[in-house]
């Protein structure tokens, strides 16, 4: 349900970039679409894997923890608009969620002060519906694909059959977060992977200037 | 794993029934206006804004692909300061912000009457779509649909959740309808006959009295609610 397109949680207005890569010619067909959902996952999808694999086994989160957590995820994402649509979904997404899970973790993470970001909200409805870190993982990536996916469909007509195959051949990109995930499990907040691509961040704020846009991010 | 094994309890047991739980508390009215391409939402938004602000504190959400040039437009026609008007991006699925997933519609509502704390009157108008769009119950209390005699006068009779649910319907451009050939009449007797007693208004927004009637059903509306 987490990542089912359908879940209210305002995902279908997420891009994850596509939508300013589209412009400056960056994700044009089938090809430049695997590219990029490959890219990104290399980059920030790793850093927001291992940040919901990192909540999703929080045995005993403290507003203290979830404030670290909080700051160091805002450290590996330099753009401010990237940060605000992050905070956003993760509002959305917890508005959502609390309608069906509940638990110790979602009570801290809706105390955050400046509003939790995705991954961590993400991460925390994964550990209230009694799931893993390797499900958390595996739901972050489903997250980001189906963003990517479904934005390019949309706003370049691309064949929905074709780009499911290449999603499908992508997920084989990321058995390795299988294994990663119980490190990034149990590693201090820190150490987790800090490997955010530099053209998202870049990008992220030329599309939040932008006149008129489809997507928030 | 998969979803069958989700822990029974780890589900919530005995809240309150799925919904807002603001709906009895909250001061504001939240109308929904839908509506065609061209069928005259932002201006009847516009409309109603200049004739409903010296009494009632307005804002507006709009799901419209949205410039800041209609941003100046519409501040313009409905005399509202810019940060009362906030326009969401809907992923190029004007429906689905609407009606299937309403978060970013409804983050957009709560921040507003949140920064402004007095508002009557929020106002969310869709963006442009086909007949199918109904605005979910999640996101708006009461919805106008709005058609225009230049979109073709078999429309009402086409039916579909705005025509015949919306709880107001506006056929606008009635001035136009004999430039284009729509029979007026047969478009509105057609809506009556979908719509189970729920009423119709012709209108025609040349300028902003032709939304008279519009606005003091939305005030009856407000009424309604805080009796």
């Amino acid at each position: 349900m987490l990542i089912d397109g359908r879940f209210p949680a305002g995902g279908h207005t997420n891009s994850a970039g596509v939508e300013a890569a589209a412009r400056i010619g960056d994700v044009r067909d089938d090809a430049t679409l695997e590219r990029y959902l490959i890219g990104r996952l290399a980059t920030t999808g790793k850093v927001d894997a291992a940040f919901c694999a990192h909540v999703a086994a929080l045995t005993d989160p403290t507003d203290a923890l979830l404030a670290e957590i909080d700051a160091e995820y805002s450290a590996r994402v330099p753009s401010p608009k990237l940060r605000d649509a992050s905070r956003r979904f993760g509002r959305q997404m917890l508005r959502a969620g609390s309608t069906v899970w509940s638990g110790p973790i979602v009570d801290v993470v809706a105390r955050s002060p400046s509003g939790a970001h995705q991954p961590v909200v993400l991460g925390a409805f994964v550990a209230a519906a009694g799931g893993t870190p390797h499900d958390a993982a595996a739901l972050s990536f489903h997250h980001l694909a189906a963003a990517v996916t479904s934005a390019a469909i949309r706003l370049l007509g691309l064949d929905p059959m074709t780009v499911a195959a290449a999603q499908a051949r992508v997920g084989r990109e990321v058995d390795q977060w299988m294994v990663d995930a119980d490190s990034w499990a149990t590693a201090p907040v820190a150490e987790l992977p800090a490997c955010g691509g530099s053209l998202t961040e870049i990008l992220a704020e030329d599309h939040g200037r932008w006149d008129a846009r489809l997507f928030v991010a | 794993m998969p979803p069958h094994d989700i822990p029974h309890d780890n589900f919530l047991q005995d809240s309150a029934p799925l919904g807002r739980a603001d709906v009895e508390t909250r001061r504001a009215l939240r109308v929904g206006i839908g509506g065609p391409v061209g069928s005259g939402k932002t201006t009847l938004v516009g409309a109603l804004c200049a004739l409903l602000r010296d009494g009632l504190s307005i804002v507006v959400v709009t799901n419209d692909i949205f410039t800041s040039e209609d941003a100046d437009a519409l501040s313009e026609a409905a005399a509202l300061p810019t940060e009362r008007i906030v326009a969401v991006e809907t992923g190029c699925c004007p429906h689905t912000a609407i009606r299937d997933d309403i978060a970013a519609n409804l983050d957009a509502v709560e921040q507003l009457e949140k920064l402004h704390g007095d508002v009557d009157l929020t106002l969310v108008e869709s963006g442009g779509d086909n007949l199918t769009a109904i605005f979910s119950r999640g996101l708006v209390d009461v919805q106008i649909f709005v058609l225009d005699t230049a979109g073709g006068d078999d429309v009402p009779r086409k039916g579909g959740p705005g025509v015949a649910m919306a709880d107001l319907l506006v056929i606008n451009k009635v001035d136009l309808a004999q430039y284009v050939g729509s029979d007026v009449d047969r478009m509105l007797s057609d809506a009556r006959d979908r719509r189970d007693g729920r009423p119709v208004i012709p209108t025609s927004l040349v300028d902003q009295s032709g939304a008279r009637e519009v606005a003091e059903w939305v005030t009856a509306q407000i009424a309604a609610r805080r009796r």
